[in-house]
């Protein structure tokens, strides 16, 4: 890990001084769930992406990939929540492939931690680790301090008051796999609903002990119904001052290949 | 834009600082063979961050001695910024091109520290996007053919940048298709 470059942090907050407004990074203002249940766990999340109060991305993927068993969900400044799990990701595969053995969820929550807690809280990501390993099912939340949890059933992100109250009235020990799944994906919707940095689909990774599952767009509740007419303009709308086009074939005029014979004059090689 | 078997990448061409035009002539538009990069943002940046591509993307044709993908090449401008994720570039780039395999139409966004936007319909970046985001939502159709694509993208940019007084003075298009690329100059309101 060759770590971050600060070189154009000094200009930043002298440009920040003088009245420069700082780029706003895209958020993941989110609801993301996970809750276990027999024989597995079970995590869950929005869709949506924002980057202040408008909807930057529509369909986007908060459920990350750990190791095939290990999967993350996360919330928080998006770009943080990418490169932390995938940076984790390849630390886990090869220790795993040092060590010889499977990688463990409490193995990669306490990398997640030691990495975020030496920068902080400045790196704001804050996720839903969840997993099968030869030591059983665990789900873990870390937050961007370095803080975690170990609990039966966790929400996180700008949506986890809505996702939570339907965890804490529905809820119960000893879950089937379809009821969880119900159940988180319950959670995200409520998100979806009553949470305005939460919205667009639900996406739901199952992790058993044989194998895991990813539904992708599992409940689609916010379909964009289809136009009735059409805005097309024709032909010719737009007044163009200048055109040109650059054809592939065309490049063949300007660059010419030749074969250099191989045998005859070999280099000058020093004896 | 994405279009069918074609993308459109655009941009205006005014730099200023605050409300003062500085030039009428400033494209933030690049090409790294087949891909095309959009820039918005701080101008010095924008100077530094196109040279940076330019110097990756040359070095990468040398050492795979080929063109990069706009996929390889949006996963190398996300890392590159994130590597600055505590001191950013003040820029949001878009790229755009089509696969050179698959032929398939590919754009994306991204914000200042590297977070990618993949969208399947359009991607809107600077002082104009949310005018953008409103003519986009309600001009984009799936698979236009390049011809309605040039339309509707200029339609797009031009009505945007006259209700954003930072924007506009000419803008550049590019229509890129399998064989060939297109780029025009558009007329458009100089004040």
């Amino acid at each position: 890990m060759p770590g971050f470059d600060f070189s154009n942090y000094n200009r930043n907050a002298a440009l920040h001084a003088r009245g420069v407004p700082l780029p706003k990074a895209t958020s993941t203002g989110t609801t993301i769930v996970g809750c276990i249940f027999d024989g597995g766990v079970v995590i869950a999340a929005d869709t949506r992406a924002t980057s202040g109060p408008i909807v930057a991305d529509k369909n986007c993927e908060k459920l990350h990939y750990i190791s095939p068993q290990i999967w993350c969900a996360g919330a928080g400044t998006a770009a943080d929540t990418e490169f932390t799990t995938a940076l984790i990701s390849s630390q886990l595969e090869l220790h795993s492939l040092s060590t010889g053995r499977k990688p463990r969820v409490v193995t990669c929550m306490t990398l997640l931690k030691q990495h975020l807690f030496r920068y902080q809280g400045h790196i704001g990501a804050y996720l839903v680790v969840a997993g099968c390993d030869p030591t059983g099912t665990h789900l873990f939340t870390v937050h961007a301090h370095g803080s975690t949890d170990k609990l039966p059933y966790v929400t996180m992100g700008s949506g986890s008051l809505a996702a939570m109250s339907v965890f804490e009235t529905q809820w119960k020990p000893q879950l089937s796999e379809e009821d969880a799944i119900k159940l988180a994906s319950d959670a995200i919707m409520a998100g979806i609903f009553n949470d305005l940095g939460s919205g667009s689909n639900v996406d739901v990774a199952v992790i058993t002990k044989d194998k895991t599952t990813l539904k992708r767009n599992f409940i689609r509740p916010n379909e964009k119904s289809a136009k009735l007419q059409s805005y097309a303009f024709p032909k010719g709308t737009t007044a163009v001052l200048n055109e040109k086009v650059i054809k592939k074939n065309d490049i063949g005029r300007y660059v010419t290949v030749e074969e250099v014979p191989l045998d005859e004059e070999k280099m000058d090689v020093d004896t | 834009m994405v279009g069918k078997d074609c993308v459109a990448i655009a941009c205006d061409l005014r730099l200023g600082v605050q409300a003062l035009t500085v030039s009428n002539n400033f494209p933030k538009i690049f090409q790294y063979g087949d891909v095309f990069l959009g820039l918005t943002g701080l101008a010095t940046d924008v100077n530094t961050v196109s040279d940076v591509f330019r110097y990756k993307t040359n070095m990468y044709r040398l050492r795979e001695e080929r063109d990069i993908a706009p996929r390889t090449f949006a996963n190398l401008v996300s890392s590159s910024l994130y590597e600055r994720r505590f001191g950013p570039y003040f820029v949001s780039p878009v790229v755009a091109g089509l696969d050179p395999k698959t032929s398939k139409p590919f754009i994306c966004g991204f914000d200042s520290i590297g977070c990618i936007d993949f969208a399947k319909d359009f991607i809107v970046s600077g002082t104009a996007s949310e005018q953008l985001f409103g003519m986009c939502e309600g001009l984009w159709e799936p698979d236009m053919e390049p011809d309605a694509l040039f339309e509707t993208i200029s339609q797009a940019l031009l009505n945007a940048v006259d209700r954003d007084a930072l924007s506009g003075w000419g803008a550049h298009v590019y229509i890129i298709e399998k064989d060939k690329v297109t780029k025009r100059l558009l007329k458009g309101r100089q004040d």
